[in-house]
């Protein structure tokens, strides 16, 4: 009995000692995160609405799914949030950063003051939006466009509209911690690589492509795969500015507002399952192939 | 050890004295409703009257968020746990008695006959094959608010509202102002289908209007009719053709009548409590506009029922308490509390609440009143909200939009009675 824990080395001793204290949170947070995602799979195969016996259905929800042309809507503008959200928010924030990274005077207000947005509650801002949405002469877009000679642009209540007017305050936020990153990316890289550049009588283009975007590449990476799924999870703009509806006639409506209907507004739980494997499907995809294609060889 | 063993025995014996004595008859029901501050306030002040005249019963009240309201239900009831007397939306009946969470009233506290004298009519739809399963404390209806310093700045009378839908539309367009540009200011009557219009629609202009929103079954969609449309036509034209409104004003209608950007509104009784509370705002309760001599008006109600987890001692308890609950005192009670109307004709009826300056409209129109039978409210209100913006946004001719409404509530109707 004594001799057993004189067997073990101190770097098995120190492991046993680690799992010891890693137990605890690890058993928590397996619990309280697989488990009710692994019941949730499960749900989805059933006809649970809640208030009914869970009957097991096999692939009905599934095949309901693909053959409701609502979910089709909602999954073009899932991906319309994304292939708009991300290259416009990423380089909307290079290009901020790149050129905040050579401000000294102001540079930390400046830095501030775009990380504010981040920092704020997305349905405040989404609200105060609204309201600047509005047609004039309450809402004060339309108030400067027809100042500067512009006709009216109904955002919210207009089908091709409302999509991009409802990202916009998304995207604000979303710089904010993007430039934060980026510029922390950008001190990072060594001095020596410009100077060195200089010498060598390489342009400020040369530079930005074959030294700076090259170096930045882990936090390019970081950013594109967490602002897609962001982007791809997209909800609380959605809701408070479409009074939860996703309209006008579903032409804002994410996937993941379609999952908090089915479940809270139709208390279809099975349903509502269904769909949450596929945005989980949806957004280990996408996580993947991005890492994959950004990640240096 | 002489005086441990003594000391065990004595109070082995008080124990067994104290557990046997006739203060255990007590009984203890629970009591569950959503959280809304002056419903808990109501619904406690009922419990302390019903436990000072039942001294063996002890009710528990428990309120819990609207949003988890449905979820713990259907969870704690099933496990035998949770209310013994529950509150619900009427809406939710069918779903309930689907899942086994109700039982029927016992005929002999609450029969059938002195329901359907007592109540107003909306309330038979809580009988099934016979038995009723539930019963309001109060019901909420649906009138017209106006702002009585707009119409007088209108040049409009401000103590006589519109009784007619031509003379709302008359009045609207005084109340209506717009800049030089055509911008609107502000709104004569608020549009907003996502409030109560698409109540007003369904149950109030299509019928008046000569048509039907539902089978008498309510299992079939009527309102694909030249009344449906003319109706909805009507409503339409009044951001359309009358300019009097805009959808999306200020964003919701509450927000324009309460902000005194809009001179009239169509809400509920619920909104009184909001409405007082807006300083400034001096308004005014009629009942709906009349067209062709004909009324009507939507009613919603919440109601309380006895689940089936409730047997033996419990049931009778919970009975007494949906009883006392129940009573002409309990809904005068909730009404000066709550805002909400009485359920019973008699208390509703009383001079008093009838001709009250406030409650009065909303008290008149139940006697017209009809309670939709939604499988779904909120698909079913989308589909009246996706309706009009069709017309709206993508110039879809109102009949087609109309055709296409009533299909697809046709197919929210099929699938839940098919289940």
């Amino acid at each position: 009995m004594i001799g057993r824990s004189q067997d073990l080395t101190i770097a098995q001793k120190r492991a046993i000692w680690a799992w010891a204290f890693l137990s605890m949170p690890v058993v928590f947070y397996v619990t309280i995160r697989f488990y009710p995602a692994a019941q949730a799979f499960g749900a989805s195969f059933t006809n649970w609405n809640i208030v009914g016996r869970m009957e097991f259905i096999g692939l009905a929800n599934y095949s309901r799914l693909l053959q409701d042309p609502a979910f089709w809507k909602v999954i073009g503008n899932t991906f319309a949030y994304l292939g708009l959200g991300v290259p416009i928010s990423m380089l909307a924030s290079f290009v901020i950063a790149y050129f905040l990274d050579r401000v000294r005077f102001g540079h930390g207000l400046l830095r501030a003051l775009y990380f504010i947005p981040h920092l704020t509650t997305a349905v405040a801002m989404a609200w105060v939006w609204r309201w600047f949405y509005q047609p004039a002469p309450v809402g004060a877009f339309n108030v400067w466009l027809v100042g500067l000679g512009f006709p009216q642009v109904a955002f919210l209540r207009s089908t091709t509209h409302a999509l991009p007017a409802v990202l916009a305050p998304a995207i604000w936020a979303g710089i904010g911690f993007q430039i934060v990153i980026f510029l922390a990316g950008l001190k990072a890289i060594p001095r020596t690589y410009y100077e060195a550049a200089t010498i060598d009588g390489a342009g400020a283009w040369r530079v930005l492509f074959e030294i700076t975007l090259p170096l930045l590449r882990p936090t390019i990476v970081f950013l594109v795969v967490t602002s897609s799924i962001a982007y791809l999870r997209i909800f609380d703009y959605v809701y408070a500015m479409t009074n939860g509806q996703g309209g006008p006639l579903d032409s804002t409506k994410p996937l993941v507002l379609k999952i908090f209907e089915t479940a809270f507004a139709h208390f279809e739980m099975g349903y509502a399952a269904t769909q949450t494997v596929v945005l989980f499907a949806i957004l280990l995809v996408i996580s993947r192939m991005q890492i994959r294609l950004l990640r240096s060889r | 050890m002489k005086t441990g063993k003594a000391a065990f025995w004595l109070g082995a014996i008080l124990a067994a004295l104290w557990w046997s004595g006739p203060a255990r008859a007590q009984v203890e029901i629970e009591y569950w409703q959503y959280t809304f501050a002056q419903r808990v306030q109501a619904i406690d002040e009922l419990i302390k009257r019903f436990e000072a005249a039942n001294p063996g019963i002890k009710v528990k009240h428990t309120h819990v968020p609207y949003d988890d309201f449905r979820v713990k239900i259907a969870a704690a009831i099933p496990a035998g746990q949770g209310p013994d007397v529950v509150q619900l939306f009427y809406g939710w009946l069918q779903d309930y008695l689907k899942a086994g969470l109700l039982q029927p009233l016992p005929a002999a506290a609450f029969p059938a006959s002195e329901v359907e004298k007592e109540f107003f009519p909306i309330v038979q739809q809580m009988k099934v094959d016979g038995k009723y399963y539930a019963l309001p404390t109060a019901v909420r209806s649906l009138a017209l608010f106006w702002n009585k310093a707009l119409f007088k700045e209108a040049g409009l009378d401000p103590e006589k509202p519109p009784a007619t839908l031509d003379e709302l539309v008359e009045y609207a367009k005084k109340l209506t102002k717009r800049s030089p540009n055509g911008d609107l200011l502000q709104a004569g009557l608020t549009i907003d289908m996502g409030g109560q219009d698409h109540h007003w629609l369904r149950e109030v202009l299509i019928r008046q209007y000569g048509g039907a929103p539902y089978s008498a079954d309510k299992k079939t969609v009527t309102y694909n009719t030249d009344a449906g449309v003319a109706a909805t036509q009507w409503y339409i034209d009044l951001a359309a053709k009358n300019k009097v409104g805009q959808i999306g004003f200020l964003t919701d209608g509450v927000t324009a009548f309460r902000s005194g950007k809009a001179a009239m509104t169509i809400d509920g009784s619920f909104r009184l409590g909001a409405l007082d509370g807006q300083k400034g705002l001096d308004y005014g309760v009629a009942e709906l506009p009349a067209h062709k001599g004909i009324k009507a008006n939507f009613a919603s109600y919440w109601v309380n029922g006895i689940t089936t987890k409730a047997i033996g001692a419990k049931q009778d308890a919970a009975v007494k308490f949906l009883k006392f609950i129940t009573t002409p005192e309990a809904m005068e009670l909730w009404m000066t509390t709550v805002g909400e109307l009485p359920a019973r004709k008699s208390v509703a009826e009383k001079d008093a609440n009838k001709n009250h300056a406030k409650y009065g409209p909303f008290i008149r129109g139940l006697s017209y009143a009809y309670a939709t039978d939604f499988v779904n409210e909120s698909a079913q209100r989308k589909v009246l909200i996706d309706m009009v913006d069709k017309v709206a946004l993508k110039n879809v001719p109102t009949k087609e939009a109309v055709a296409q409404a009533a299909a697809e509530e046709q197919n929210l109707l099929d699938a839940f009675y098919k289940k």
